[in-house]
């Protein structure tokens, strides 16, 4: 017995896989065949996995409860709903609200925090919707690895609807719809500084107008003027346009340096800097987005 | 104007996102490795410089991001500790990229390569941000970017066992961030700061008034929880097994060596800054820390015994050597912290070595991975075989070498702590035992000549080459040079401290 | 009793907000579909949102945009939640993107959106 455990090490040691290091004496033969003659396929380890599987989800349960417990008592100890006092209410916010028109230049006080004070976090949130969009281009886009003959005959079965059954009460309703809503896109997005909007519910609804076109009249017909190089053309512009503007502010403003960008009159389309310049960049790369999204979830292809 | 060196920080970050940003332009993928590869080294360079001229005056600048100083406006925040860690991530992103570009060449099509360096860009930008951030939204935002960067480098290599360790390792990734983010709108709620000096501030006034306490309390554990569901620690730390094993062999190095570590990083300065070490002291949140800490080294070691496939097994060992970073964190001295910050360094460092050294093995013959099949490679490629003994034995703890260094820190500052002292010496002895049972089988198997070596002797590799004399010679001088770096390490601990 | 049941209608938004997000934390924990588990991280960020947007809000104060040229804090609600949920809400919609995308694509290969099952049909798969 000693020689058959020492064997096992030495072959465990030699980095043999575990179902050859196992002791080969006829005793453990026996009792191996014994037990496999109790359990009838993997019921043993259906038994174990589902064991394993309450258990898990008894602690999940309690420790989900004790959170929302821990936070609902929390609630109460936090400062009162709609109080004029409460901590987040201080020199902070005043800054904003008195001398926001003035150092900024935009009239809407929550654009001009997140493109002129706290810039940097906007760029970070633009560089996710961006890493979005390219994670989900490196998943779907057709390729090599994930081509199948059923997705392929679907896929030209879809093409041949789009062209051949086009709906004409749609197609109509949308080419009279369609410009409005672009129209209101671009509004939004270049009055974000002025009313409450900016660049990324403006380049949302302008997105939805895009994917509202590709639904009805068809991804080729999209195609023909928004492929993936414009796609790609114009995520890179905008974003390189975004970077340098911020990254000239950012330089200007950590040396001290002026920016010589006029903020011009406050309510006025031009005005406020480089707010409407990162808004309409903001804009245009949450349209390419939202569209990229819909045509690559539906057809695989940009 | 400020001192040019001042503008470094925010240079290193925009430089690895503009290239992330222009990467969709190029066709193929040969060039793009070569420009993120340069701009990893030159993010190294810059930082190295940085880290010199900060350590050498004990500096701490703070750099306004925009025209408006803090709390109106956002700022980033450099020292010398930041600085080095921002070196190390370059470096150790560059030398990583070499080792993998085979398996890269391998594992991903052509014309998504480019996509694949979009994201190593983003990664490498998001982790400097959060060693720089002083602003903890900031935080929150840049570590979204280093989740979905981390979870697009683990499915690259594009087989569906990959995508659903993915799926995995973003499911419990979104729970960390959900906990984190209601922690920071807690305590914007009880503070109405978000960046870090007024933060502290209140914390500290809401502290010694005894004002909002069960908040502070809540906050500090959900801000704690929600990090270290990120970075594996024990119990959750199910998902890193499959995530990293699978992945191509860069990922493998950069998620083990870096991402890791950037949420520790930030971990610790929130401790430092916002939170104040005796806070945390006193919430006796160091002490849960410390015990799940010695449960992760314990209970990684012994999975990783059980494991065949080599990048698994490397897996399962950086839960173990996470342990230890949570056991220095734990002991709740200054000096427990240093050392537990020697030990992101050495792992930093060692991990992707035996990524890099095991995915070359691994080419060599013939794309096996389990260490029965492995048996021999070493003796093909001696170099390759070279790297991942130098790997292991720093692992188990042999002198001259990282890991010895970072073992003895530990051991030393736990001689301060009474209460931890003994379980702390214990752990890190019977710890260093389990890791020798495993890393000295698989390096003596792969050094033993067997029916499954090639035949044909190994294509030459020149990137690979850079990539394992590079890494080994980081492990070799962290285990030599130990005084100048710990007394950097201090002094900007000290200097967060300070704020 | 009744003065517990008066505080809660005063926080009736952070309540509610905690309420969501214990739903939405244990759907995205514990439940095998994989899109009721998107439905959950999706429930799981907007009840944080909707904890945050609500820390902005003063009673009798109208919105942060420049109206009757008033410049005084007093008349406008704080503007500072309402950007962090901006930024938030993209956030969210994009890591739901990518989640999407992965349960398509495992979807287009194995017919399933079941986690249990995908984790099994892909084990028995070569590495």
């Amino acid at each position: 017995m000693k020689n058959e455990w020492f064997r096992a090490l030495v072959r465990w040691i030699d980095g043999e896989p575990a179902h050859d290091r196992r002791i080969r004496t006829p005793e453990g033969q026996r009792v191996r065949r014994a037990r496999r003659a109790q359990r009838t396929g993997e019921q043993f380890s259906d038994q174990a996995a589902k064991r394993f599987a309450w258990g898990y989800r008894i602690s999940a349960v309690v420790i989900c409860l004790s959170i929302v417990c821990t936070l609902l008592y929390t609630v109460f100890q936090l400062p009162l709903f709609g109080a004029a006092d409460s901590p987040a209410n201080n020199e902070v916010v005043e800054r904003y609200i008195e001398k926001g028109v003035e150092e900024t230049g935009a009239v809407n006080f929550v654009t001009g925090m997140i493109l002129d004070y706290r810039a940097f976090d906007t760029f970070g949130e633009s560089s996710v919707l961006f890493l979005a969009v390219t994670s989900v281009l490196i998943l779907l886009l057709r390729d090599k690895n994930n081509i199948s003959e059923e997705e392929d005959l679907l896929t030209a079965h879809e093409f041949f609807i789009e062209r051949e059954m086009q709906d004409l009460i749609l197609q109509k309703v949308v080419a009279v719809v369609m410009p409005c809503i672009l129209l209101f896109g671009i509004y939004v997005v270049l009055n974000g500084h002025i009313s409450p909007g900016g660049g990324f519910s403006g380049g949302a609804i302008m997105g939805g107008g895009l994917i509202l076109y590709g639904a009805s009249f068809g991804i080729l017909a999209v195609r023909r003027f928004f492929n993936r190089r414009t796609f790609t053309a114009i995520t890179t512009a905008a974003l390189l346009t975004y970077a340098a503007s911020k990254a000239y502010s950012f330089f200007t403003g950590a040396n001290g340096l002026e920016t010589g960008i006029p903020l011009g009159t406050p309510g006025a389309i031009l005005s406020s800097g480089l707010i409407l310049v990162l808004d309409i960049c903001v804009g245009a790369v949450v349209t390419c987005t939202m569209y990229g999204f819909y045509a690559l979830f539906a057809r695989g292809r940009l | 104007m400020l001192p040019w060196y001042q503008n470094i920080p925010f240079a290193c970050i925009f430089l690895c996102m503009v290239n992330g940003i222009t990467m969709p332009l190029y066709r193929r993928g040969r060039r793009a490795f070569a420009v993120t590869a340069g701009v990893s080294f030159a993010v190294f360079a810059l930082s190295a410089v940085l880290a010199v001229i900060l350590a050498a005056g004990g500096e701490r600048f703070v750099y306004k991001m925009g025209h408006f100083p803090a709390p109106w406006g956002n700022e980033i925040a450099a020292d010398p500790l930041t600085a080095m860690l921002s070196a190390m991530f370059g470096l150790v992103t560059g030398l990583s990229l070499l080792g993998g570009r085979a398996a890269q060449e391998a594992d991903i099509l052509a014309p998504k390569q480019p996509y694949y360096f979009v994201m190593v860009s983003m990664l490498l930008a998001a982790l400097q941000a959060l060693a720089y951030t002083n602003d903890i939204f900031t935080g929150y935002v840049f570590i979204e970017i280093s989740t979905i960067a981390a979870c697009a480098i683990v499915m690259a290599r594009d087989t569906a066992r990959t995508i659903a360790a993915t799926i995995r390792y973003l499911v419990i990734s979104l729970l960390g961030s959900g906990l984190f983010l209601i922690g920071i709108v807690l305590l914007y709620c009880i503070t109405g700061h978000l960046l870090m000096p007024q933060v502290s501030e209140k914390v500290m006034e809401l502290w010694n008034t005894g004002r909002y306490t069960e908040p502070l309390t809540m906050v500090v554990g959900f801000i704690t929880v929600g990090l270290c569901i990120k970075c594996a620690l024990f119990p959750f730390h199910a998902w890193l097994p499959l995530a990293h094993g699978g992945a191509t062999t860069s990922s493998s190095a950069i998620l083990s060596g870096l991402v890791l570590k950037g949420y520790i990083v930030l971990l610790i300065k929130l401790y430092y800054s916002v939170f104040t070490i005796e806070v945390v002291r006193s919430l006796k949140i160091t002490s849960v820390l410390f015990v799940f800490g010695i449960a992760g080294m314990l209970i990684g070691s012994v999975q990783a015994i059980r494991e065949e496939h080599i990048k698994r097994m490397l897996a399962y060992s950086s839960i173990a050597q996470i342990g230890y970073v949570f056991l220095g964190i734990g002991l709740g001295t200054e000096a427990g912290m240093a050392a537990a910050v020697y030990q992101i360094f050495v792992h930093g460092v060692t991990k992707p070595l035996l990524f890099v050294c095991a995915g070359r093995l691994t080419e060599v013959q013939g794309h096996e991975k389990s260490l029965y099949r492995l048996r021999g490679a070493a003796v093909t490629d001696p170099l390759a075989g070279a790297g991942f003994t130098l790997g292991a034995l720093s692992m188990v703890g042999l002198p001259l070498l990282g890991g010895f260094m970072a073992k003895w820190l530990l051991a030393a500052s736990s001689l301060a702590t009474l209460p931890k002292l003994w379980p702390a010496l214990l752990a890190l002895a019977a710890s260093s035992v389990l890791n020798a049972l495993y890393y000295v089988p698989a390096v003596i198997a792969l050094w033993t000549p067997s029916g499954f070596m090639a035949e044909k002797p190994a294509k030459k590799a020149p990137l690979f080459l850079l990539s394992a004399l590079g890494l080994a010679a980081g492990v070799i001088l962290l285990g030599v040079c130990c005084a100048p770096l710990m007394e950097a390490i201090m002094a900007g601990l000290r200097l967060l401290e300070a704020i | 009793m009744k003065e517990l049941f008066k505080l809660a209608v005063v926080y009736r938004f952070e309540l509610g907000a905690i309420l969501l997000f214990g739903i939405g934390f244990m759907n995205l924990l514990l439940q095998k579909n994989l899109i009721r588990k998107i439905i959950g991280f999706n429930v799981m960020d907007s009840s944080v949102f909707l904890f945050l947007a609500s820390q902005g809000y003063i009673e009798g104060r109208i919105a942060p945009v420049l109206t009757n040229g008033s410049m005084q804090a007093a008349t406008y609600v704080n503007p500072i939640p309402a950007g962090l949920v901006l930024t938030g809400i993209v956030v969210s919609v994009s890591v739901s993107a990518f989640f999407l995308a992965l349960v398509q694509r495992l979807y287009l290969k194995y017919g399933t959106v079941e986690f249990d099952e995908i984790m099994l049909l892909a084990k028995k798969e070569a590495e």
